[in-house]
């Protein structure tokens, strides 16, 4: 039993990183109905951001939350303005392609800037392990990894809930025509989800990037996490978005003890297979 | 000058012609109708009007400015606000948060809070049911909280489109008694309309339209059944 806890524990933490991987991706298509191939990319561009400003300005990576995340709404929001606007009326293939265009700069100005080197955002945090019950080691990046996850989360469900902001995304979401007739310019609101979610994007960037080395070209890894995340909870819910990250977390390292290391990956998505054919509109998504 | 002035209108969807150089005056504190069967181009009247449909040619004027290039939010910004056929009330979001989103524009946001109280305090069984979801309410609720959400703009001119449609004859009762009251408190009203009786009852004046075109118009004292029914159904 008590070596079944460890990836049961683990799992659950790294779902809570999971769950912020993904909740921009599901943003984006729960209100705009759009799917963005370049969601990776704005994660890996936020971990080179803050590894720029640790070299610069010598400070934690944990602190770089605080710049680099406001920073990258404003690369949303006018990638949004300049770019994706001028294609949401006509379905959903222009924005695929702009997108996976997108991803695709990115990646090369990274490769082009930083090489194809490893890195990562050094922090003692990341070798330090917590010790539960005398027998469990739980690494100390992975607590903090749910922790901000978890604050990530509850602080975009009060901001949908009781903010302007907030009610205007709704509103758009559901009926833009009538959004509209409130007063709402869904232009600018859209620029401020894609904003939204190129924060997300940024915050579980500099958590991945604390956690796990990473390339110019990892964006595409973290593309297919968020997919199967949102897939698994529900493209658009929130909370879905949070028990996908969950459930993907747990199999993962379930299927890694169970089957041997090699097999994480599989495992993981052969849930989101059963799910798929079970519940196809993921676990909390509607139909 | 008229408070809302519609000129020359012609509007097309694609090669369709579905207004012909619509004419229309409302003036500040009246209570214009504007009836037609089905298709005869009322919703379109209004969705220009609103900045959803553009026009090919013509001109909107409300308050003396032209707002027939303007966008929706600015129109609603100006104080002209529509109380959607259907309701189309945000079924996800609760009754507070459809009320609120009313309130969206700067100009109407400095007085939420009051315009929140009045809006329930004019449609009471709302106040019960403030937490719910818009898609809990019953179809004359939800009409009293799209009413109810138009007024939270801050709107000097009001425009209903059909506001009994689907309702029963004693909500739409009710809904009528609101209308008169949020007229008698000073705002101008444009009532679209399929219901000629109720509608013209409260009218001060009327516009009949048929297949795009304005067939009649004049007070409601000026209108006599027959008139009424040839402009309406071309009989």
């Amino acid at each position: 039993m008590t070596e079944y806890l460890e990836p049961l524990i683990n799992g659950i933490l790294l779902g809570g990183l999971y769950g912020v991987v993904g909740i921009g991706l599901s943003m984006v298509f729960g209100i705009m109905r759009q799917v963005n191939l370049a969601h990776g990319e704005f994660m890996i561009l936020s971990c080179y951001f803050s590894l720029v400003a640790l070299h610069l300005l010598g400070l934690h990576p944990l602190l770089t939350l605080v710049f680099v995340p406001p920073f990258m709404f404003f690369i949303g929001y006018l990638i949004q303005i300049s770019l994706f606007n001028r294609v949401m009326q006509k379905g959903m293939e222009p924005f695929l392609m702009i997108s996976f265009g997108l991803s695709i700069i990115l990646q090369n100005a990274l490769l082009l800037i930083f090489t194809p080197d490893a890195r990562s955002l050094k922090t003692a945090l990341a070798i330090k392990s917590v010790n539960v019950f005398g027998y469990l080691h739980i690494p100390l990046i992975h607590i903090v990894n749910f922790t901000v996850g978890i604050l990530v989360l509850l602080f975009l469900h009060q901001f949908m809930k009781r903010t302007y902001l907030g009610w205007a995304i709704t509103a758009a979401a559901e009926n833009e025509t009538t959004a509209k007739l409130m007063g709402i310019n869904a232009k600018k609101v859209y620029a401020c989800t894609m904003g939204i979610a190129a924060v997300t994007a940024a915050i579980s960037g500099i958590l991945v990037g604390m956690t796990f080395t990473f390339y110019p070209h990892s964006g595409t890894q973290y593309l297919i996490i968020a997919f199967g995340v949102v897939i698994i909870g529900g493209l658009g819910s929130l909370p879905g978005t949070f028990i996908g990250g969950l459930i993907l977390g747990v199999s993962q390292l379930f299927g890694g003890r169970i089957l041997g290391p090699g097999f994480q990956l599989l495992s993981g998505y052969m849930i989101l297979l059963i799910v798929l054919t079970v519940r196809p509109q993921g676990i909390l998504g509607g139909r | 000058m008229p408070m809302l002035e519609v000129k020359d209108l012609d509007v097309f969807y694609g090669q369709l012609q579905a207004l012909f150089k619509i004419n229309l005056k409302v003036n500040e504190g009246q209570v214009v109708s504007v009836l037609g069967a089905n298709g005869a181009g009322k919703s379109t009247l209004l969705k220009t009007i609103c900045g959803i449909e553009r026009a090919q040619s013509g001109i909107v004027r409300f308050r003396e400015k032209r707002i027939d290039e303007l966008q929706p939010n600015e129109i609603v910004d100006m104080g002209l606000s529509l109380v959607p056929e259907g309701r189309q009330i945000f079924s996800n979001m609760s009754v507070r948060e459809n009320l609120m989103i009313g309130s969206y524009t700067s100009r109407a946001r400095k007085r939420s809070r009051e315009n929140l109280e009045t809006a329930l305090q004019l449609f009471r069984p709302l106040k019960a049911r403030i937490d719910q979801k818009g898609i809990d309410l019953s179809g004359g609720e939800q009409q009293m909280l799209a009413i109810g959400r138009a007024l939270m703009s801050q709107p000097r001119l009001l425009i209903f489109d059909e506001i009994s449609l689907g309702l029963s004859p004693l909500v739409v009762k009710e809904l009528y008694k609101a209308v008169k009251e949020i007229n008698e408190d000073g705002m101008t009203v444009v009532l679209v309309e399929q219901d000629v009786r109720r509608s013209l009852r409260v009218a001060s004046f009327a516009y009949i339209l048929q297949e795009g075109r304005v067939t009649l118009k004049g007070t409601p004292a000026s209108l006599t059944e027959e008139t009424v029914k040839k402009a309406y159904f071309g009989l």
